[in-house]
């Protein structure tokens, strides 16, 4: 989980970023990040699924690291900056893992995707050619119950070129 | 949600009462006439109607409706696919209507692998049939004579023109109804262009960037969340309960209707908290614990759910056994697990007046309607139940109890209610994989021809009981029984442990016979469906030329259900800790004609992965009524770093119809890992899950469990037959697995067979036999009806719930 150093406070209302957009909520301070994005902000996109961090299926970016949001509470989020698998268009497009996760199917019931995109995405961001034995590390976290394991793989494998080619622009 | 509502629901008016076009607007409609009550074999498995039904709009766009539920086994895109091919549009142009009560056929329930069995032959018709009106349209439109037109690309054309009227044109301004007759012909699957073939999901945009919505997502101004009170232990009964410190609490509602204690509140969280305070008192009754289960489950038969039994009796098992020169006799075992879909149950209700809505992840939605109903008591025309996306179900998400629930919190609170179960209900208060004892007992010729076959499943049911092998001489049954933990459906139910039990018992008897487990496959089996995929597995795998460095092992498996026919080769690593690893899984299927081949493909690999979790770690620990491991941080289920490389060939059959396919590919994984195992290091695992701690235990050491779960093998053993020699060869450099070793070197006492032979080796105990199972009943064939087979009901009702 990101270290977040800005100081404390206290006034009535939380205001942090969100997908780029600025957000206030009144502070609720037993409220986890996850309860912020999906009953305040109504951004369904990260799931509930076990509530303990394990699952990963509430994964978001926190200042651009991923974090499993239903361990983050919301004292202290004043000034940060998350992102959710709705906001990881990139210039108005789909960006390179969510383009690769839809070319292959590389989903079943789909519950567990957007938390699959979202940590892919950041471990394309930090290791832009990651081996298999590093996607399965760092996806290691990300349950996908009806086991689409290997698809998924392979989708993590051809965001990678996907994202290679869009760093490249076009030809 | 298609708006309004019908007066009454579809499914339950006669054909010319539905509003087809007050509610779907002008257009089209097809409808294949319901079909009376009869066999299950077009699908209906009885009540009202089933038929089909579906719509062309005046946007061109082909709504056709079905019972099924998505929940992650892909049927949406399979079954529109087969509606694009029949109607010749593009698969963008259909919106499959699923597990809609008040607009779809009547369905028994998605389960059973039936979704494409039942559903795409009918949809398939209706389809065709309304290519037919279209086409005949356009020729009293002028178009040309029928027989010189065609449809192409959502377009009726005459013949060999690049242009046409598209079918929107055709039927713009109308309300025309065409009953389709049921002789209606299909396309031949060699003749597809667009099912069959590789396609993208149309949606996969909107899942792969969060906007696909799920129940738990679902939303309305004024919500309120819902919890209610469920019992501490399994068999708790409620005796007494005061809500009344919630009574008048600013922003909770509370229910309590007989047994049935709720609130809503502002949030989920407010919700559990006012449930906390409600003051219940229960009184608890002694249940077994982990220690107590097989012999619990021995002693408690069931007589219930007649449909999950099944039973052969063939010749003479007993004569057969006696003068077989290889025989073998243990005792299987699978622990109950859990089927965690990631999304935890949930629903939401919503009243308009009298009339409820409640959508809700469900796979039996006309069931839950009747549950709901009878529940509320209120007229089933009444109650709509609607299954969005669900976060996957893997047999879980039967019935209704959280349908019901909430729709009791929202009459009370006069306000949307929502309920979400958390990860710890989703554990406590759904069901499990039923526990299974399967007792063996085979004779076989030295050439592991097998003569006797005896196979008692305890608890688990009958599915995939039979063996596909030709046995001549078999008895066969199961019985069911009070089971302590509540049980119920999972994916490819008691197959699971029958397979795992049977390909287990198959390959140790091709052990003690010296043969090859391929060659002791092939001698059984004369299912050329089933001998096909046996050999394109082993072929992709290289079987006969397979190389067994030390701590590797290969281990093979074959499974025949619902249609589906599986073979699969697992490759598995023992570290020289003892730690398993499992590299590669080889798997050959075939389930007759292919709809949509990458989503059989991908239905493939997760079963096969979800099975590995059964195979290897997964079980419920329970103790006093009490589940112990109910969080995913003590309930181990497959991650990335558990998976092998899983490569999977399909066998496409477009001669035969589609047979059932998400479960079937389960049931060959935990078999083909135990040969593995076992080839890997002479150990023979006969428990699933096979390595809970991920070890397996040394050679010589007790295995785990009750004393009574060690085997008799009875000798004499037979002498090695040439590919057991290799076979042995072949192990003679492992160096590990000393039990092997000493098994394989014992002589052939070819002699020693007859009147003075031990009836079991010292120092273990048989397992005692079955007398009631062989006094009972007399010879009979083989009584399996496997269409006929309704969902399994609970067979411990949860008391204390509503």
């Amino acid at each position: 989980m990101a270290e977040r150093v800005a100081p404390l406070r206290t006034g009535r209302y939380l205001e942090l970023r969100v997908n780029g957009a600025p957000v206030r909520v009144e502070r609720a301070p037993e409220r986890s990040l996850l309860e912020l994005l999906r009953f305040d902000l109504r951004l369904t996109g990260a799931k509930y699924g076990c509530g303990e961090g394990e699952c990963g299926a509430c994964t978001v970016l926190l200042d651009g690291a991923p974090v499993r949001s239903c361990q983050v509470r919301t004292v202290g989020l004043d000034g940060a900056s998350v992102v959710t698998v709705e906001g990881l268009r990139e210039s108005g497009r789909l960006n390179a893992v969510q383009r690769a996760f839809a070319e292959l199917g590389a989903f079943q019931c789909g519950f567990c995707t957007p938390g699959m995109v979202v940590s892919a995405t950041a471990l394309l961001r930090a290791n832009p050619s990651p081996t298999d034995a590093e996607i399965r590390t760092a996806m290691d976290g990300n349950l996908c119950r009806c086991c689409g394991y290997t698809r998924i793989l392979a989708a993590v494998r051809r965001a990678r070129e996907l994202a290679a080619a869009d760093r490249r622009g076009p030809q | 949600m298609i708006g309004p509502r019908p007066r009454r629901p579809w499914d339950r008016s006669p054909p010319e009462e539905r509003e087809y076009f007050e509610i779907l607007g002008e257009g089209l409609v097809a409808q294949l006439p319901p079909r009376t009550p009869g066999p299950p074999s077009d699908g209906g498995w009885s009540p009202p109607s089933g038929g089909a039904w579906l719509h062309v709009g005046a946007d061109g766009v082909v709504r056709a409706f079905t019972g099924k539920a998505e929940v992650g086994q892909g049927t949406r895109v399979a079954l529109s696919l087969a509606v694009a091919e029949e109607l010749r549009v593009p698969l963008e142009r259909v919106d499959l209507v699923m597990a809609d009560t008040d607009l779809c056929p009547w369905d028994i329930g998605t389960f059973g692998s039936r979704s494409m069995v039942d559903v795409s032959p009918t949809l398939r018709k209706v389809a065709a049939g309304a290519r037919a009106a279209l086409i005949d349209r356009a020729a009293q439109q002028g178009l040309g004579a029928p027989s010189a037109l065609e449809a192409v690309d959502g377009e009726v054309r005459v013949r060999g023109e690049e242009h046409g009227t598209p079918y929107g044109e055709l039927v713009r301004g109308a309300r025309v109804l065409v009953t389709v007759p049921p002789e209606t012909p299909l396309t031949p699957a060699a003749d597809w262009q667009r099912a069959g073939r590789p396609a993208v999901d149309p949606t996969a945009d909107e899942v792969v960037s969060g906007q696909r919505v799920f129940v738990s997502d679902l939303w309305r101004p004024g919500l309120r969340f819902g919890a209610y009170l469920q019992p501490p232990r399994y068999g708790a009964r409620l005796v007494r309960v005061d809500v009344g410190r919630l009574r008048g609490r600013a922003g909770v509602t509370v229910v309590h209707e007989g047994e049935f204690v709720g609130v809503a509140a502002e949030s989920p969280g407010a919700a559990h908290a006012a449930l906390a305070e409600v003051d219940a008192e229960w009184e608890l009754e002694s249940q077994p614990g982990e220690q107590e289960i097989e012999q619990y489950l021995r002693a408690h038969p069931s007589s219930g759910d007649s449909w999950d039994r099944d039973e052969n009796r063939t010749g003479e098992p007993d004569a057969a056994y006696d003068r077989a020169p290889v025989r073998f006799e243990a005792t299987y075992r699978s622990a109950y697990i859990a089927h965690v879909p990631l999304e935890t149950r949930a629903a939401l209700a919503e009243w308009d007046g009298n009339r409820l809505t409640v959508q809700v992840g469900t796979q039996t939605p006309f069931r839950a309607r009747e549950a709901v109903a009878e529940g509320l008591g209120v007229p089933v025309d009444d109650v709509r139940i609607v299954v969005p996306f669900t976060g996957a179900g893997f047999g879980g998400k039967h019935g209704g109890p959280v349908a019901l629930a909430a729709a009791r919190l929202s009459r009370a609170a006069k306000a949307p209610v929502m309920i979400l179960f958390s990860r710890e209900e989703e554990f406590r208060h759904g069901y499990f994989r039923p526990m299974a004892i399967v007792d063996v007992r085979v004779g076989a010729e030295r050439d592991a021809r097998l003569v006797s076959w005896r196979f008692h499943n305890v608890n688990a049911g009958a599915a995939a009981l039979l063996p596909p092998y030709d046995v001549p001489n078999q008895a066969v049954d199961n019985e069911l029984s009070e089971s302590p933990l509540p049980q119920d459906p999972y994916r490819a139910l008691a197959a699971n442990a029958n397979n795992f039990a049977r390909e287990s018992a198959v390959d140790e008897v091709a052990g003690l016979a010296g043969v090859d487990p391929l060659a002791a496959r092939e001698r059984n089996l004369s299912d050329e469906r089933l001998l096909a995929v046996l050999h394109r597995a082993c072929d992709a795998a290289n079987w006969a030329e397979r190389r067994r460095p030390p701590g590797k092992g290969f281990g093979l498996a074959v499974g025949l259900e619902k249609g589906g026919r599986v073979a699969t080769v697992a490759e598995v690593t023992v570290a020289p800790d003892r730690t398993v690893r499992v590299d590669r899984l080889v798997v050959a299927y075939e389930a007759g004609t292919i709809v949509h081949p990458e989503n059989l493909r991908s239905q493939v690999e997760g079963a096969s992965v979800m099975a590995l979790g059964g195979a290897l770690f997964e079980a419920i620990h329970f103790e006093g009524g009490r589940i112990l491991n109910d969080r995913l941080s003590t309930y181990r289920v497959p991650r990335f770093s558990d998976v092998p490389s899983v490569e999977v060939h399909l066998l496409d059959r477009n001669d035969l119809p589609p047979a059932g396919a998400g479960e079937t590919p389960m049931i060959a994984v935990a078999p083909a890992v135990a040969n593995a195992i076992f080839d890997a290091t002479g150990v023979r695992l006969r428990s699933l899950p096979l390595v809970p701690e991920g070890k397996v235990p040394a050679p010589g050491t007790a295995p785990p469990g009750p004393e009574s779960s060690r085997p008799v093998v009875r000798g004499p053993r037979a002498r090695r037959g040439p590919s057991g020699t290799a076979a042995r060869r072949r192990r003679g450099g492992a160096g590990g697995g000393t039990g092997r070793a000493a098994r394989s070197r014992t002589p052939p006492p070819r002699k020693a067979r007859g009147r003075g032979r031990p009836r079991g080796r010292p120092g273990t105990r048989r397992r005692p036999s079955h007398p009631a199972r062989a006094a009972r009943g007399s010879a009979r064939g083989r009584t399996r009806a496997p269409h006929r087979r309704a969902p399994r009901r609970t067979r411990r009702g949860r008391r204390g719930r509503s």
